[in-house]
């Protein structure tokens, strides 16, 4: 009994000495959606932050980031300076005024190289810069080396439609009876990024108007006999690096960081290809994440300066190479890079590179209503696709619930939408 | 020396203060959001909640997993009860041992069903290695509902029956001896002194058992996500999905108030399905 009270004394005072001088120094705090795992979070700790000013880099969990962005604006005393989030999570602060305008920095990085379309997705409709983009990421096929003497005659790996894709399963399943495809639609995946972003897309050249259309009725209809080859178990997959490595999944469709562990543990055994094409073309969804301060920042200048710490060309390839996103200023990538990290680094440049490719932004404007927009497309997998409802009559019942999201948000058009006056329209 | 009338208000007042603070304020919290419209009280979140299509679906595996799960914990429990009552050695060893469960939380509980139930798992490698199936067989998604329901079953019975079972026995050993003595004077067969004595002379602790958990089971989340995921909708689970993944914290709200409801209804039916004598109740 002695000795635990010892113990326990001495695990309080280690705690109190390690806490007092977090608690006294006006470090800079850095809040991250991002990078959230402890290996990940260490290498930014130890790697990327390295030669920054001096940095506390905490991570949260998405939802808990929002709710603590406005508890802490709410109370009037804010805590962190910097923040490291999606572009879709940085999106709802900037209508309750929690971002604070940075053209300052802006102008320092206008020699950077950041495209254009980047940073004007970073003022977030606004007319101020109100993230810059840190890295980004985009989604691929991963295939493991079996699948491939399963492809059909006259398809192209690095080409291939959504009914090519169908056809593979199914050859699959046919001589080894396992349905070999997979997608991450358990509650943590991101399939709804795949149907808004590729499969609707793809067949449509829209995310929104054409949601209801003909071509997106054909759309539905190729994927539900696609789903026939998926593995049964896909609803219960939320990163598809394990399945992969487990060999249980062929040919998996994810975020790249979601597959990353799995091509660097074994780059040997995969290919990564851009995603499927539908009748209009190959859609894709590029991810930004951005950098943005807090409105009434603590240490805003310090923030500001490992921002442009953060956007070096040195620190934007260590933060591939460590972490797998990919620079968003232009800075080539060194040709040693880890076997696993190219072959993504490849896939997202045959992907970007496509003659037939479309790209299909991350939502914009939605406000607090993003998992919401992302549910019209979940639920609308779930009845097509698991339970069996016709695809016509799915489509105009959900086409009404996404009109009256759209009317709510009166979020305007984006990319692959055409710009609208106004709430984007569902035709 | 008399006690001041007013000791005992002082004395439960911080517990009142407490529960006040961090319960009837954030209760009355949740129900004013879940009627707020965006401009003024609305149903609106109510209707949302309803016509979602998980709503049905949750509903109704809410309610089937409280009609299997409940009768099945009671009934282990108590011939639980009855057989360690008729142990002369090693009663507490087994009473710890079947009380385990009790210590490992809801989620702890749902990975390690999950870890023998998946397809790579405990399961699937013995009934391979038997020769039983050719590989590995998937029992938890959504093209194996009813395989689905009974590992929810399984594991909501292996975790929650312990807690059962300790109020069970509590009651049990609160009867006295002697009506089984004078019971077997006049030659009453065990299964007649079950009937006559021991059940209802155990009624206030099975009421208490089954408010604790029916109200319990209509808020089982943690078994479930871990081994259904999505593919088992429960009440419980759509509140979190409106709350985390749909961040609409109205409709969450809703759910809340539902799932409080449905509590209230179940314990209010046990009270008086149950009516206790009040002089069984000292």
């Amino acid at each position: 009994m002695t000795t635990l009270n010892q113990l326990a004394i001495a695990a309080m005072t280690a705690g109190a000495i390690l806490a007092a001088p977090a608690a006294k120094a006006q470090d800079l705090v850095f809040l991250s959606t991002q990078l959230r795992p402890i290996d990940e979070a260490q290498k930014v700790r130890e790697v990327l932050l390295k030669g920054a000013p001096k940095t506390t880099y905490v991570v949260e969990e998405p939802p808990q980031f929002a709710v603590r962005m406005k508890a802490e604006q709410a109370a009037g005393k804010r805590t962190i300076s910097l923040m490291g989030a999606l572009h879709g999570e940085l999106q709802p602060l900037a209508p309750t005024a929690s971002l604070d305008a940075i053209d300052d920095v802006a102008a320092k990085l206008s020699a950077s190289g950041i495209p254009a379309g980047l940073m004007e997705l970073g003022k977030l409709g606004t007319s101020t810069q109100q993230y810059i983009p840190w890295m980004q990421a985009t989604y691929v096929l991963v295939v493991r080396k079996e699948a491939l003497p399963f492809l059909p005659a006259g398809a192209d790996v690095n080409a291939l439609t959504y009914e090519q894709l169908a056809a593979w399963g199914k050859a699959i399943q046919d001589k080894t009876g396992q349905r070999r495809i997979g997608f991450p639609a358990g509650p943590k995946g991101l399939f709804a990024r795949f149907i808004q972003g590729n499969l609707v897309p793809s067949y449509t050249g829209s995310m929104v108007t054409e949601f209801r259309s003909a071509a997106a009725e054909k759309g539905w209809t190729d994927f539900k006999a696609l789903w026939a080859t998926v593995n049964p178990n896909a609803n219960n997959y939320n990163f598809m690096q394990e399945p992969l490595m487990a060999g249980e999944v062929w040919i998996a469709w994810d975020h790249i960081a979601r597959v990353k562990d799995a091509l660097t543990a074994e780059p040997d055994k995969y290919l990564v290809v851009p995603p499927p094409a539908g009748s209009q073309g190959r859609a894709y969804m590029p991810v930004v994440a951005g950098l943005a301060i807090a409105k009434d920042a603590p240490n805003r200048a310090q923030a500001a300066a490992v921002i442009e710490h953060l956007l070096k060309p040195a620190t934007q390839i260590a933060t591939a190479m460590e972490v797998g996103f990919f620079p968003v200023i232009n800075a080539p990538l060194p040709a040693d890079l880890p076997a696993g990290v190219k072959l993504l680094a490849d896939g997202i440049a045959k992907t970007q590179g496509a003659k037939d490719a479309i790209v299909a932004l991350l939502p914009v404007g939605l406000g607090d209503k993003g998992g919401e927009f992302n549910k019209v497309y979940f639920d609308t997998f779930q009845r097509i696709v698991l339970r069996g409802e016709p695809v016509r009559a799915v489509l105009d019942s959900q086409a009404e619930t996404l009109r009256t999201l759209m009317t709510q948000t009166a979020a305007p058009c984006w990319a692959p939408d055409k710009p609208s006056q106004g709430a984007c329209p569902v035709t | 020396m008399p006690q001041p009338r007013w000791l005992p208000y002082l004395l439960i007042a911080p517990s009142v203060a407490f529960l006040a603070a961090f319960f009837l304020v954030p209760l009355g919290q949740t129900i004013l959001l879940s009627f707020d419209g965006g401009q003024g009280l609305s149903l609106a979140n109510y209707a949302r909640m309803v016509g979602d299509l998980n709503f049905p679906t949750a509903l109704r595996n809410t309610f089937a997993l409280v009609i299997v799960v409940i009768p099945l914990q009671v009934a282990l429990a108590l011939v639980m009860g009855l057989m360690l009552q008729k142990m002369t050695r090693g009663r507490e060893l087994v009473l710890w041992i079947w009380t385990i469960p009790l210590g490992v939380s809801d989620l702890a509980a749902g990975l390690v069903w999950l870890a023998i139930l998946q397809d790579s798992g405990y399961l699937n490698t013995l009934l391979f290695q038997f020769g039983l199936i050719s590989g590995p067989t998937a029992y938890l998604n959504s093209e194996t509902p009813i395989a689905l329901f009974f590992a929810v079953v399984l594991a909501e019975v292996w975790r929650a029956t312990a807690i059962v079972l300790i109020i069970l026995v509590a009651g049990i050993q609160l009867i006295p001896k002697e009506f089984g003595e004078a019971a077997d004077i006049f030659g009453a067969s065990p299964w007649t002194k079950f009937r006559k004595i021991t059940l209802p002379l155990l009624k206030p602790s099975l009421q208490s058992a089954l408010i604790l958990r029916t109200v319990l089971a209509f808020e089982v989340f943690a078994v479930v996500y871990a081994l259904g995921g999505r593919n088992f909708p429960i009440i419980v689970g759509e509140a979190y999905t409106w709350q985390n993944e749909n961040q609409n914290y109205g409709v969450a709200a809703a759910y809340a108030v539902l799932v409080m409801a449905i509590s209230l209804a179940a314990t209010v039916i046990y009270l008086k399905a149950l009516r206790v004598d009040p002089e069984a109740q000292a």
